[in-house]
C-alpha cells in the first residue's frame, strides 16, 4: 500500500467512458472522462489531502460545493474545488496547499 | 413602465417553476446558478457521456425529473440563464456574482432566492475521519458519478434521505453494512396522520421501507451514535452505536454517510436583510415568509428548500407561488385559479413537511451530550469542550460571540455543518434557551471566492 492508501471510492457502473491520465503529486493516475477531480483522485487513492489542523487525512465531505473540504491546487497555484471541477486529461495537481493562507473572510 | 429587472437564484425545481410562471406572463428573468447544469439537487443531471436511464437515476421520480428537464429546455431561450454563476453577496439591490474568476453585478427590482438546502449535520466523535460523507454527498457520488463512497458503507443519522440513499446504494450494488436511524419507529407511526396528507408519497415511503427490509441490510432504529472509529491515515474503520436495547454494537466499515435531514441555505436571504424566525419544532431559525413566499423585505421572495424543507414537489409549488406574488406585486395579471390551486397544494406540502419533521426529529440531546473531546468543527479541528468552555467560562452564550472566541463557524464551511449543533451545545451548557443563543449571521462571500477574485470587496 502506497503512502496515499488504496482507492476510497468504488465504481459501480459507467466504466466504458474514455480513459484519461492526470498527475497528482507527481504520480500519474488514470481516470475516466466525466469524472470530477474528487472522483478521479479517490478512485485512485485513499485521500485527497491532509488536514492543516489535525493528523488525519481528508477526502471531501459534501460533494456539493458547500464544505470546501476538497480543495486541491494546480501546479501553478490555482485553487480548485475537486468535487465540482471536471477532471481533464493532462492536468497536474498538488494536494498540499502551496502557501498557508486563503481568502476566506467568513 | 420599464421592464422590471427580475433575478432568480437557483435552477432547481423551485427556481425553474418560478421562471416558467414569469415567462408565461411575458417577463424575462435572469436565472443564476452556481452549477454546471440545471436541475438542482434531486433532479441533478449526470455529466455528458454517462448512459444510465432516468429510471436508474431518479427511481420513482423519473417522470417528474424528465418533465422538469424538458420544461427547462423549452424555457432556456426565453430567459437569461447564467450557469456557473455563484451569487456571493446581495447588497443594496444588487446581486454580486463570480463566474470562472470573473466578477459580475446584477441590479434587481425583484429577487427570488431558491438556493435549496444542504445536509443538516450533527457531529459524532470521529466524524473528521476520511471516509465520512454527508448523506447528500454519498448520494451525489452515486447519482452524478456512479460511485460508492466505500467498499462497506454504514448510513447513520435520520430523515427521509437516510433510508432513500441506503436503498439506492443497495440497488446499485454497493455493500451497505447497516442503516442506523436515531429516530424511534414510534415517531414515524405517530406522524402518520400528517404524512397521510400526501397519500401517494406515503405509499412511496412504505415501499421504500419494504425494499429496505427485503435488502437484508442490518436496520436499527432509535440508536444513539457513540463513535466513528478511524485512523489518521486509513480513515474510517467502524461505527459504534448504542442500540435501543442498550447494547453497544460496533459495525466495521470503511465509509459512513451521515445526516439528519436538511437545512435551508438561507445566507443570501440573510444578506438581503430578510427577517428570520425561530421554529421551535425543528429547532432552527429560518426566514419569515407569507403563504406565497414574500419575505419581510419588499421585492425579495423566497422559495423551495432554501426556506422550508418541503421536498421537490413542494419546491415546484412554492416557486410558482412566489412568481404569482411577484406578478401581483408588479400589478400584472395573476392566474387566479392556478394560484388558488397552488395555495391549496402548498398547505398540503406544509402539513407533510411537519409530519416528516415529527417522524424524524432533530435529536438535540445528542448534541448536548457530545463528549468534550469530540471534534465539533471538522474544518479546523475545534472540540466540543473548547466551545463549552467559551460558553461557560467566558460568557459566550450567543453563537456569534462564541464564534469570535473559538472560531466555530469561521472555517471553510462557514458554519454550515457545525452551526446547529454548536448552538445546541451553547444552549445546553449555559441554560440559555436555543432561541436566545441565536444563529450564525450570514456573511459575504457566502462561499470562499477563487483566489484571483480575493481582491473583490463585498
Ligand atoms: C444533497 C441533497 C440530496 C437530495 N436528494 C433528494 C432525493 O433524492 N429525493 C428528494 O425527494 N429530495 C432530495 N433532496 C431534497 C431536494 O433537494 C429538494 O426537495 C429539491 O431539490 C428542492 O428544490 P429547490 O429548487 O428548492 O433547491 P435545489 O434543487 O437544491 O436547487 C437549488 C439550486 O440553487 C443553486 N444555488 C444555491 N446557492 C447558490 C448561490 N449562492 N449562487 C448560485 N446558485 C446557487 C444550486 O446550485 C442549485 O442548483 C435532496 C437535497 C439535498 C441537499
Ligand atoms: S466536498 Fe464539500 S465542497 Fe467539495
Amino acid at each position: 500500500m502506497g503512502s496515499s492508501g488504496q482507492a476510497r471510492f468504488i465504481r459501480l457502473g459507467e466504466t466504458s467512458r474514455a480513459r484519461i491520465a492526470l498527475t497528482v503529486d507527481g504520480e500519474t493516475i488514470e481516470a475516466l472522462e466525466g469524472d470530477s477531480l474528487l472522483v478521479a483522485i479517490l478512485t485512485a487513492r485513499g485521500r485527497l489531502r491532509r488536514s492543516e489542523f489535525g493528523p488525519e487525512a481528508r477526502s471531501g465531505f459534501c460533494l456539493m460545493a458547500a464544505c470546501q473540504d476538497c480543495w486541491v491546487w494546480t501546479a501553478d497555484g490555482h485553487r480548485l474545488r475537486a468535487c465540482d471541477t471536471p477532471a481533464r486529461a493532462g492536468l497536474s495537481l498538488v494536494t498540499e496547499q502551496p502557501e498557508l493562507s486563503w481568502p476566506n473572510r467568513a | 413602465m420599464a421592464e422590471p429587472r427580475i433575478i432568480i437564484v437557483g435552477a432547481g425545481p423551485a427556481g425553474i417553476r418560478a421562471a416558467g410562471m414569469l415567462v408565461a406572463a411575458g417577463l424575462r428573468p435572469v436565472l443564476l446558478d452556481e452549477g454546471q447544469r440545471d436541475g438542482g439537487q434531486i433532479y441533478r443531471r449526470q455529466p455528458e457521456g454517462f448512459t444510465r436511464t432516468p429510471e436508474q437515476l431518479y427511481g420513482t421520480e423519473a417522470a417528474r425529473a424528465v418533465a422538469l428537464h424538458q420544461s427547462f429546455e423549452r424555457l432556456k431561450p426565453q430567459i437569461d440563464y447564467r450557469p456557473r454563476h455563484l451569487a456571493w453577496n446581495v447588497a443594496d439591490g444588487v446581486v454580486h456574482t463570480i463566474s470562472e474568476g470573473k466578477p459580475g453585478q446584477f441590479a434587481y427590482d425583484v429577487l427570488i432566492i431558491a438556493a435549496g438546502a444542504t445536509d443538516r449535520l450533527l457531529p459524532v466523535k470521529g466524524w473528521q475521519h476520511a471516509g465520512v460523507y454527508s448523506l447528500g454527498g454519498a448520494q451525489i457520488a452515486l447519482k452524478a458519478q456512479a460511485c460508492a463512497i466505500g467498499r462497506k458503507v454504514v448510513f447513520l443519522g435520520t430523515g427521509p434521505l437516510l433510508q432513500l440513499v441506503a436503498l439506492q446504494y443497495h440497488k446499485a450494488g454497493a455493500q451497505v453494512v447497516a442503516l442506523l436511524d436515531t429516530s424511534p419507529f414510534l415517531k414515524q407511526v405517530l406522524a402518520l396522520p400528517k404524512l397521510a396528507a400526501r397519500p401517494a408519497m406515503l405509499v412511496k415511503g412504505l415501499r421504500l421501507v419494504g425494499g429496505l427490509m427485503a435488502s437484508g441490510m442490518a436496520i436499527h432504529r432509535g440508536v444513539t451514535p457513540v463513535e466513528i472509529h478511524g485512523e489518521a491515515e486509513a480513515g474510517v474503520t467502524g461505527v459504534s452505536v448504542r442500540l435501543a436495547s442498550g447494547e453497544i454494537r460496533r459495525f466495521d466499515c470503511d465509509a459512513v454517510g451521515l445526516g439528519y435531514h436538511l437545512r435551508p441555505e438561507a445566507q443570501l436571504a440573510d444578506l438581503a436583510r430578510c427577517a428570520f424566525t425561530f421554529d421551535a419544532k425543528t429547532r432552527q431559525f429560518w426566514p419569515e415568509i407569507d403563504a406565497d413566499g414574500r419575505s419581510s423585505v419588499a421585492g425579495v421572495y423566497l422559495a423551495g428548500d432554501g426556506v422550508r424543507t418541503q421536498g421537490a414537489d413542494g419546491a415546484e409549488i412554492s416557486g410558482a407561488l412566489a412568481a404569482c406574488a411577484v406578478l401581483a406585486d408588479l400589478g400584472r395579471p395573476v392566474p387566479e385559479a392556478e394560484r388558488a390551486a397552488l395555495r391549496e397544494q402548498g398547505r398540503i406540502m406544509e402539513r407533510f413537511r411537519e409530519g416528516i419533521a415529527e417522524a424524524y426529529p432533530w435529536p438535540a440531546h445528542l448534541a448536548a451530550d457530545l463528549p468534550d473531546d469530540a471534534i465539533l468543527c471538522r474544518c479546523e479541528g475545534i472540540t466540543v469542550g473548547e466551545l463549552r468552555e467559551a460558553a461557560t467560562e467566558k460568557g459566550a452564550d450567543e453563537v456569534n460571540r462564541a464564534k469570535a472566541l473559538t472560531r466555530v463557524g469561521m472555517g471553510r464551511c462557514q458554519g454550515r455543518y457545525c452551526g446547529h449543533a454548536g448552538a445546541e451545545i451553547v444552549a445546553a451548557a449555559t441554560g440559555v434557551p436555543l432561541e436566545a443563543v441565536g444563529r450564525l449571521r450570514g456573511q459575504a462571500p457566502v462561499k470562499p471566492l477563487p483566489v484571483a477574485a480575493g481582491e473583490v470587496q463585498p
